[in-house]
């Protein structure tokens, strides 16, 4: 029951938290509903985009990932995200919300329209920006569900016995479900801001505590290391030892680095960009992701390999064939505490909980993207915008709910290409900031390239069965993306660019800025590229 | 644009290609030896380069700033009222 009372705690807190965000500093505008003002500030701006940006992979997969092949997790996974991470921030992020500011850009497709004035592209990337995020969305909600069952086994036998006496999924989903609708409903993206603030300090110290706690029953960090040393000396390294075969390939292992690129095009991530108060407010998210990302990762990969090894009464705590995902959750019960437990079960269910961004993004896609942009930006009032937000916000969380009960299992490798898929989309928003030559004709053949690659590996992989499906001994992520710019470079440079005046917007002339340009007003922008035809 | 902002631009480009490179430790791809009895060297390097990848951009955000990126708080009230 303590892990239960302790998950009911940290929504009944949530509730609170997203409360803060709406009582009496709600501006009752739209942009407040969906951009909180563009007023978050460096703190909430870097605990809301690492929240967001955390998912339950970097709790319970990297442990069993570890215990399964040793330390090259980290750099596979970790280290290059802080870098291209904070690459993708400081290039293209604070390039965007420049943008967002001065042009009055809500979401991805409004940007991407105004900067190619094309229409069409708009129309061919929103189906796949959506597709993208949904599988995304399910996974979380049934990652929420599962936890909640799992850590509450035995609570309730004779309410819920086909379930072990846990609450079962479906029930556990539709109270996490709940729970982020009744925030981001009311409060928008101000109280999403918040609550995500709470997921990324939970994220932050869970690992930590759980270390500190679990290294002490293994007789310290030294005993236990030299344990693996002695035992398993493969999980220390990362190619082929002491007759342990490698645990990764060098191609493998560097072209890894192409994944974290997906940050660049995730469009709810866009839309935390699009809050930050000032330009500067992205310094500190620069400086502290890569950092966070270590404080949550290096103690879960450490307990990984030491998980391999762990003795207490002469026995295995963990057999060497349990599934990566049960690694860390049976470490935490053999050798911790209910509290502890407790304290993990929450920290899973936070680091699910991001899918509130994907909510308030897709809503925000469908206000401004679909209805905006079908009935006329004029004739829909602030007041009413606000009531759509609000309105497809529970729309959302009720399909999504809904798919996630008939979700197949399948659903989880689909949900890790579909990173594979916003990582080929980058060169277009890195063409489309950095270079003038770029055309819409390019961007859209670039989409329906990574598009059709994607599928193409995509089949090859047995439509994802084979997990560890490699192309050309590399992840499949590196043709697409290749596949990807290659089609941007070479049918931009043979369609006829843009007008100078439009990419005169977006690249203004050496010794003029971009806030010199500064002279036409938002709204009438985004407005005119709506007025286009279809 | 100024020549100091285009060479520390110029600078976190060359710094940010090191750091990929760096990144792949070959080096280290059978060394399993222990930092201070306890932290594998393979991954101790990997912290550093988290370590170095939060200066990089730590230092890129004050060094390598785009001077156009801010807009005045006259420009920045106009476009909030089209909101």
């Amino acid at each position: 029951m303590i892990p239960l009372v302790m998950i009911l705690v940290y929504l009944s807190l949530l509730l609170w938290v997203g409360r803060l965000g709406y009582v009496g500093r709600s501006k009752h505008t739209a942009i407040d509903y969906f951009l909180a003002s563009r007023t978050c500030g460096p703190f909430l701006l870097v605990m809301s985009i690492f929240g967001t940006t955390m998912t339950s992979f970097a709790l319970v997969g990297s442990t069993g990932r570890a215990f399964k092949q040793g330390i090259g997790v980290y750099g596979q996974m970790a280290s290059w995200s802080g870098l291209i991470h904070s690459a993708c921030f400081f290039l293209i992020g604070m390039k965007l919300w420049h943008f967002g500011k001065k042009y009055g850009y809500s979401t991805q497709i409004q940007y991407f329209r105004d900067r190619f004035q094309s229409p069409a592209l708009g129309t061919i990337l929103f189906p796949i920006l959506v597709a993208l995020v949904v599988p995304y969305v399910i996974i979380n909600i049934l990652g929420a569900g599962a936890t909640i069952e799992k850590v509450t086994q035995g609570s309730f036998p004779a309410f819920f016995a086909a379930s072990g006496g846990g609450i079962p999924k479906w029930l556990g989903s539709a109270v996490v479900c709940l729970v982020v609708l009744i925030y981001v409903f009311g409060g928008g993206m101000r109280s999403l801001a918040f609550a995500n603030g709470l997921h990324a300090s939970i994220l932050i110290v869970l690992g930590a505590i759980t270390l500190f706690l679990v290294v002490g029953k293994l007789g310290g960090p030294v005993a236990a290391s030299q344990s693996v040393a002695r035992l398993r000396p493969d999980l220390l390294v990362r190619g082929a030892v002491a007759g342990h075969p490698a645990h990764m390939g060098q191609m493998e292992f560097f072209t890894f680095m192409f994944v974290p690129l997906s940050v660049g095009m995730f469009p709810h991530l866009f839309q935390h960009w699009m809050t930050a108060k000032s330009a500067k407010t992205f310094r500190s998210v620069v400086l502290l992701h890569p950092l966070f990302i270590m404080i949550v990762w290096v103690p879960c990969i450490l307990m990984g390999i030491w998980a391999a090894t762990a003795v207490v009464n002469g026995h295995l705590v963990i057999p060497p064939t349990t599934a990566e995902k049960s690694v860390l959750g049976m470490m935490v019960n053999k050798l911790t505490n209910k509290w502890v437990a407790g304290l993990l079960g929450v920290g899973i269910v936070s680091a699910t909980m991001s899918l509130d961004s994907q909510f308030l993004c897709l809503s925000s896609m469908f206000t401004h993207d679909i209805v905006l942009r079908t009935f006329g930006e004029q004739r829909i009032s602030d007041r009413q915008r606000i009531l759509l937000g609000r309105g497809l916000v529970v729309g959302i969380v009720a399909v999504a709910y809904l798919l996630s009960l008939v979700a197949p299992g399948t659903v989880f490798t689909i949900g890790v290409w579909c990173f594979s898929g916003f990582a080929s989309l980058f060169p277009l928003v890195f063409a489309s900031l950095y270079w003038r030559r770029v055309t819409s004709a390019g961007a859209i053949a670039s989409i329906l390239a990574a598009a059709a690659v994607w599928l193409l590996l995509f089949w090859r992989s047995g439509w994802g069965a084979q997990e560890d499906f490699l192309f050309l001994g590399m992840m499949p992520v590196v043709t697409i993306f290749i596949a990807s710019a290659v089609t941007l470079v070479s049918v931009s440079l043979v369609t006829r660019p843009l007008a100078p005046e439009v990419v005169g917007r977006f690249f203004p002339q050496a010794g003029q800025s971009l806030a010199g340009s500064f002279s036409t007003p938002a709204m009438p922008d985004v407005a005119r590229c709506a007025s286009l035809p279809s | 644009m100024s020549q100091q902002y285009l060479r520390a631009r110029r600078l976190m480009w060359i710094m940010f290609a090191a750091l990929v490179i760096l990144h792949h430790d070959w080096w280290f791809w059978t060394d399993g030896r222990l930092l201070f009895g306890f932290l594998p060297i393979g991954l101790g390097y990997q912290i550093l380069i988290s370590i170095a990848a939060a200066m990089l951009w730590g230092w890129a955000a004050v060094y390598a700033w785009p001077p156009e990126m801010e807009l005045s708080p006259a420009e920045t009230a106009v476009t909030s009222e089209h909101h």
